[in-house]
């Protein structure tokens, strides 16, 4: 089933299908999900809305960290929890860090039984890199391209197990009877034609959010589909003010603006400097990691060889801090020619090295910016990467507040805190894709099948044509780019309350003008029509951003506060709680206290 | 440094279409796929085209430039005078659906008749051990971004349409290819290239090796080593006398035909 086969009944009529569990997206945790519930005997089927292996995880590039132990025997799940706990600043849900630390290994190793080719260790085993805000060298990667490695492998063995994918098909309602799942509806993009889906179990793995943003490494599809179908659904989201900025996205020439440059430059040695040429990160070494962050530029060139007597160099601090810092450099007027800062890795390492570890980075840099790497260094700034923040889920299950709907991958929130850890995303797909499918399938085949209500599909197809109905109104892209530019200007890296409350006041009028949308054309493949119908998404979840941020009065990990620039102890023991509100249109805001750790857990961060 | 650019952009669908033109601003440092997005957000709001990443990384935005296949986000304005028209036509070996968007699941079809990795048991720890040296040969085929550009430009499918059911494409070759390099794999399956998927149809004419953008070497590493290997078991009659005398090239060694 590929999407491509062209109806006649292109303009009318409705498909249907009937399954045990339903997967939205086919990234990386929508795939795992997918073969964990086919693999339970679910009949199972994948919906996305782009080509299969198209998804955001192939654009993932340094790795996936897992405590394989391969490089460092002294790594454990133990440690890679507190690490994880560390960089999230202790706002993680600790039983989600902790299965996620347990169990990614043995998903690293199961890629491999699944046809997977990691880069190796001299001894042959899976080779371990060096990241921001771990321990150990820790990352399983192939190259800088490991999001691909992992996005086929998993995609292979979908198709190998024969699971049913519906492409370039979006769902834009969760069905329900009472108070359960009872289905999706959504279009194939191809034709305009409506799709309803029967099942009990609808796993969201729909990434994440970047796209309302203006300089974003996100996709076109990173809309909030999965955070806004699962409000509308009744479920809640958390987290959602912690937006991860990567610290080094490209910043020339403008249309790659915000393009990733992964982690791994600065992991295999490379290091940041201003256009005074100063190392400046050690400027920036917070006190909560001052006391294993090396103070020295010895120090720091001498951890990548020997991580006994040496501490880590400053540019490895958990992405947050990195950020912070370089927007920081360039406020103050020491930024590069294009605004940017300087990413140096030609001076550390030989042209071999650098073409060896950092293929894709080589590449990008010479096609796009006719930049040589290997010989000069590169011009990067802050590039809106991650929402830690989605929709709240038990941690063992992924099941959200509503029965049969989970939730996986980026689009669920809890397992990263305040800051996601580099290369904790790709485990954390696998980990608790697996998790998700499982409990899907087993949600699916116990008890009596829902029935979906045929008024909620006839008001879901009125939903979905709303935007031909309308005359003389504005264009969606014109409104998205407006979007993204408020998001950009009013919600970013730095914030304060005039900023947000503005953001707010902004985000009123765009949905205003968002309900008089008019589309050009027709049904077939039109991209006006999609953007429209993904711009209500956007809405709704930069709402969700803007209103936590202005909620939570303090700074910690992916969220900074001009006018409260410190963390506050009371405001990291309670998360913040979003729910759509009584008209349907806007959100809910409640506080709620973080779960409790165990004491053998606490203990992890005591004896060190 | 903005300038008006001349585009000539196919504009149709399945029941035919033409060359349309349009006149957009691009910039320094832009890509094709820019000039196209601004003429959607500007011009003509519901002008098909599939993109992802925009990055080079996805493999979704293929499509012919000035006639040759070509990633459009990674096809840079400045490749081009200022003052020549760019044309942008579908990819033409798969069946138009809309404006630049073609119906590539020829692909996924193949994809679906193809094999799958098969490794005998871990090491007694759990884990598995290779070679940096012998899981490199591999790599190079997974580099992949499944962009479908060697598929469009072959010239056994792209004008060719009886035989798109019995040749799998340069994409597909490469698999095969990679399986039967990989350290660990315990299937032979040289049988199935040649039979199955119509490894024999290709004449090594090396188009697919030209416009792939990652580079893979997909001649010379995958289809051609994948010819020998082929060869051997079938034809070669030293083979078949050293088979016959126990001598014989041990690379196929512990794999079960499929």
């Amino acid at each position: 089933m590929t999407g491509n086969e062209m109806s006649p009944e292109a303009r009318g009529g409705m498909e249907r299908h009937a399954y045990d569990v339903v997967v939205i997206g086919a990234g990386g945790a929508g795939l795992r999900a997918a073969i964990a519930a086919h693999e339970a005997g679910a009949r199972t089927a994948v919906v996305c809305k782009s080509l299969l292996g198209k998804a955001h995880t192939v654009m993932a590039e340094g790795g996936a960290a897992a405590a394989l132990g391969n490089r460092w025997p002294e790594d454990s799940w133990q440690v890679h929890f507190r690490d994880t706990m560390r960089g999230g600043k202790m706002l993680n849900n600790w039983r989600m860090a902790q299965l996620h630390a347990q169990e990614a290994p043995e998903r690293v190793l199961e890629l491999e039984d699944w046809g997977a080719l990691f880069d190796r260790t001299e001894d042959g085993l899976i080779s371990q890199r060096d990241f921001g805000g771990h321990k150990y060298a820790r990352l399983a990667h192939v190259g800088d391209r490991t999001g691909l490695e992992l996005i086929r492998t998993l995609q292979q063995r979908t198709v190998q197990l024969g699971v049913d994918v519906f492409m370039e098909c979006t769902v834009t309602e969760v069905l329900k009877e009472g108070g359960r799942v009872a289905g999706a509806f959504g279009y194939w993009r191809e034709t305009g034609r409506f799709i309803t889906f029967e099942a009990p179990s609808v796993i969201l793995a729909t990434g994440g959010i970047g796209k309302s943003y203006k300089v974003t490494s996100n996709s076109w599809e990173y809309t909030g589909d999965g955070h806004a179908l699962a409000l509308r659904a009744g479920a809640s989201l958390i987290n959602m003010e912690f937006v991860q900025f990567h610290p080094t996205g490209m910043v020339w020439p403008p249309s790659v603006k915000g393009l990733l440059v992964t982690e791994s430059v600065r992991g295999d040695g490379g290091i940041l400097r201003n256009s005074e040429g100063k190392r400046f990160m050690f400027d920036y070494i917070p006190d909560f990691f001052r006391a294993e962050t090396a103070d020295t530029e010895e120090e720091a060139d001498a951890w990548y060889e020997d991580k006994k007597n040496n501490r880590r160099p400053p540019e490895l601090l958990p992405r947050d801090e990195v950020a912070r810092a370089i927007n920081s450099e360039i406020k103050a007027g020491r930024g590069s020619p294009h605004g940017g800062i300087f990413l140096d890795i030609a001076s550390r390492r030989d042209a071999d090295y650098i073409r060896k570890r950092l293929p894709s980075m080589y590449h990008q840099f010479k096609e796009l910016a006719d930049v040589d790497i290997t010989a000069e260094p590169m011009e990067i700034g802050p590039t809106c990467h991650y929402v830690m923040g989605g929709v709240e889920v038990d941690p063992d299950t992924q099941q959200s507040a509503v029965a049969g709907l989970y939730a996986a991958g980026e689009v669920s929130g809890g397992m990263h805190g305040s800051n996601r850890l580099g290369g904790n995303s790709l485990s954390d797909l696998l980990v608790f894709g697996k998790r998700a499918g499982e409990a899907a399938a087993a949600h699916a085949t116990s008890g009596p099948r829902p029935a979906v209500d045929e008024a909620d599909v006839k008001a879901a197809q009125a939903d979905a044509l709303a935007p031909f109905e309308v005359e003389g109104g504005e264009n969606p892209y014109t409104i998205q780019h407006d979007l993204q530019q408020s998001m950009n200007d009013l919600v970013g890296i730095i914030r304060t309350a005039s900023e947000l409350e503005a953001s707010l006041a902004a985000l009123e009028q765009l949905k205003q003008r968002a309900a008089g949308m008019v589309v050009e054309g027709h049904r077939q493949y039109n991209p006006g029509w999609h953007l429209a119908l993904d711009l209500h998404n956007m809405l709704l979840v930069s709402e969700c951003i803007a209103r936590a941020a202005l909620a939570r009065q303090e700074s910690r990990g992916g969220h900074t506060r001009d006018d409260f620039p410190g963390p506050d102890p009371e405001w990291g023991a309670k998360n913040l709680v979003l729910s759509l509100d009584a008209t349907g249109a806007g959100v809910d805001i409640a506080e709620k206290p973080l779960p409790a750790m165990p004491d053998e857990l606490k203990q992890l961060f005591e004896d060190k | 440094m903005a300038y008006d650019l001349k585009m000539r952009v196919w504009r149709g669908d399945a029941d035919g279409g033409d060359l349309t033109d349009y006149t957009v601003e691009v910039s320094e440092g832009e890509v094709v796929l820019d000039a196209l997005h601004r003429l959607q957000a500007t011009q003509t709001g519901d002008l098909a085209i599939r993109w992802n990443c925009k990055a080079g990384k996805c493999g979704s935005c293929s499509a012919e430039i000035n006639g040759r296949p070509r990633l459009m986000c990674m096809t840079r304005l400045s490749d081009f005078e200022p003052a020549e028209t760019i044309t942008v036509t579908p990819m033409r070996t798969f069946p138009v659906i809309r404006d630049l968007v073609t119906d590539v699941s020829f692909n996924y079809e193949k994809a679906k008749e193809l094999p799958y990795a098969e490794l005998g048991p871990r090491d007694a720890d759990g884990k598995r051990r290779m070679m940096q040296v012998d899981v490199e040969r591999g790599q190079e085929f997974r580099k992949c971004i499944e962009c479908y550009l060697c598929q469009d430009v072959c010239h056994v499918v792209r004008d060719h349409e009886d035989n798109k059911q019995h040749f799998a494409g340069p994409r597909f070759f490469i698999r095969y290819a990679e399986l039967d390099m990989h350290p660990l794999d315990t299937h032979d399956r040289r049988r199935l290239a040649q039979d199955a998927a119509g490894l024999g149809m290709c004449n090594i004419t090396k188009c697919c090796t030209e416009v792939c953008p990652e580079g893979i070497h997909i001649t010379d590493n995958g289809i051609i080593p994948m010819k020998e290997r082929v060869v051997d078991r079938k034809y070669d009659p030293l083979v078949w006398l050293g088979n016959k005398i126990g001598l014989r090239n041990k690379d196929d060694d512990g794999r079960t035909e499929v």
